[in-house]
């Protein structure tokens, strides 16, 4: 009778009917010992690892590595590139400071130009103004002469006259060429 | 069904394997639970790559950087560790660890069933790796893969010693790579449950409840590390047939 019960309860309890469950449905043991359901994991595991495989091997992993091969190509990509500019960047910067030393260059050189050609026009100006000076220089010194010569001989005259005017005025009878002697004879010492 | 007071502990009950769909006996076509959480776990390998790279973008979302973290970590895993000729590979070692991965993460969830937690499973994924590496190590070398054993650096006397204890490490590597996969998991959630059983004693509960959440922090640590550790032991063991000298 009692047997009879429990057989019920397996049923009933929904266990799989087997060596490995004990009649209120529990483990006898540890049920990984149990041989009776060995070959159904067995077979589930294949399919499962096959399953895993097929798509791992036909999509999940070439897509994958597809993107990780596109990432590593995009990032050498943007660093050549980068390097490409960087190069850019320097000959640019090389070729700006060659034009400035080239300006430079330019700028003294239209610099000492411009004043030799003025130093040309100033020599030229001061040569002619030299020259011009020179001449007026030479030319007063001339009228400075005749002007001298004039006030000589007007000094002569004049001494001449007021020794004659003397002589009379002192009672004498001016002898003219006696006088004109005597003060040329003493302009002379 | 007993009536059952007190305390109940049934901690190794949730692995037990259940059709789905009605009763009856767990044929080897039957869906079950485990099929279920299998098939969870390709669904969301499928959607994280899918829905993840839907935008192919050079600049990623979130869900496409995070495939693109699982994808540049095993890569550069099967890369250092067996070298060049060894990438050809990786859709494989991918696989095994995107599958285990996300069944250990997915088992976490409350109620959830855990497929590595079962020998038959973590049997399969480790002596699969096993003969297939084997496999590899014979095609690519041919007998001079036995040198693997051979350790020519040692002194003659002990050279076959060596071969005996390497031979024997050799064969021990599928085991020891099933079971350590199998038997974290099923203690983690083992004691999970076991503190839960005692949450029904009030005066224990805020405890019980206080490591119950310790031990998922410490289960989802190990749910990750060892999918990490067989899949790296994976690839060392992958190193070992394509370059056998070491």
């Amino acid at each position: 009778m009692a047997t009879e019960t429990l057989a019920d309860g397996v049923v009933q309890g929904g266990a799989a009917v087997g060596s490995c469950l004990g009649l209120d449905g529990s483990a006898i043991g540890m049920p990984q010992l149990c041989t009776d359901w060995m070959p159904n994991q067995i077979f589930w595991l294949l399919i499962a690892l096959i399953a895993i495989y097929f798509f791992l091997s036909r999509i999940g992993l070439p897509r994958i590595g597809a993107v990780l091969a596109e990432r590593q190509g995009t990032i050498t990509n943007d660093l050549a590139a980068a390097e490409e500019m960087k190069l850019q960047a320097v000959a640019a910067e090389r070729a700006y400071v060659e034009a400035l030393e080239r300006a430079r260059a330019d700028a003294n050189k239209i610099a000492a130009e411009t004043r030799a050609d003025i130093q040309k026009d100033l020599d030229v100006a001061l040569a002619k103004a030299d020259a011009e000076i020179s001449a007026k220089t030479t030319e007063s010194e001339a009228r400075i002469a005749e002007i001298r010569a004039g006030a000589m001989d007007a000094v002569t005259q004049v001494a001449k006259d007021t020794a004659k005017e003397l002589v009379a005025a002192l009672g004498g009878s001016p002898d003219a060429r006696a006088v004109t002697a005597a003060v040329s004879a003493r302009l002379k010492g | 069904m007993a009536e059952e007071t007190g305390l109940v502990f049934h901690p190794m009950d949730q692995f037990i394997v259940k059709p789905l769909f009605g009763d009856g006996p767990v044929m080897w076509y039957t869906p079950t639970n485990a099929t279920l959480w299998m098939l969870l776990a390709v669904v969301c390998v499928v959607a994280l790559f899918v829905l993840g790279t839907r935008g192919r973008a050079v600049i990623p979302t979130r869900l496409q950087s995070v495939a693109e973290v699982f994808y540049g970590f095993i890569y550069k895993m099967v890369e250092d560790v067996t070298g060049h000729d060894g990438v050809k590979y990786f859709p494989w070692i991918m696989t095994l660890f995107l599958f285990i991965f996300f069944s250990n993460m997915l088992a976490l969830i409350p109620t959830a069933f855990a497929p590595t937690s079962h020998i038959a499973v973590t049997a399969v994924l480790g002596f699969g790796v096993f003969i297939a590496v084997t496999v590899i190590g014979f095609v690519k070398n041919g007998a001079s893969f036995l040198g693997m054993f051979w350790m020519k650096e040692a002194p003659l006397f002990l050279r076959p010693i060596i071969a005996v204890i390497e031979v024997i490490s050799y064969f021990v590597r599928p085991v020891s790579h099933s079971i350590r996969l199998a038997g974290n998991i099923t203690a983690g959630h083992a004691v999970v449950k076991v503190f839960a059983a005692f949450a029904g004693i009030a005066l224990i509960a805020p405890v019980s409840i206080l490591a119950i959440t310790a031990i998922y922090a410490l289960e989802v640590l190990v749910a990750v590390i060892q999918a990490y550790v067989f899949t790296i032991l994976t690839c060392v063991y992958l190193k070992d047939a394509l370059h056998p000298a070491h």
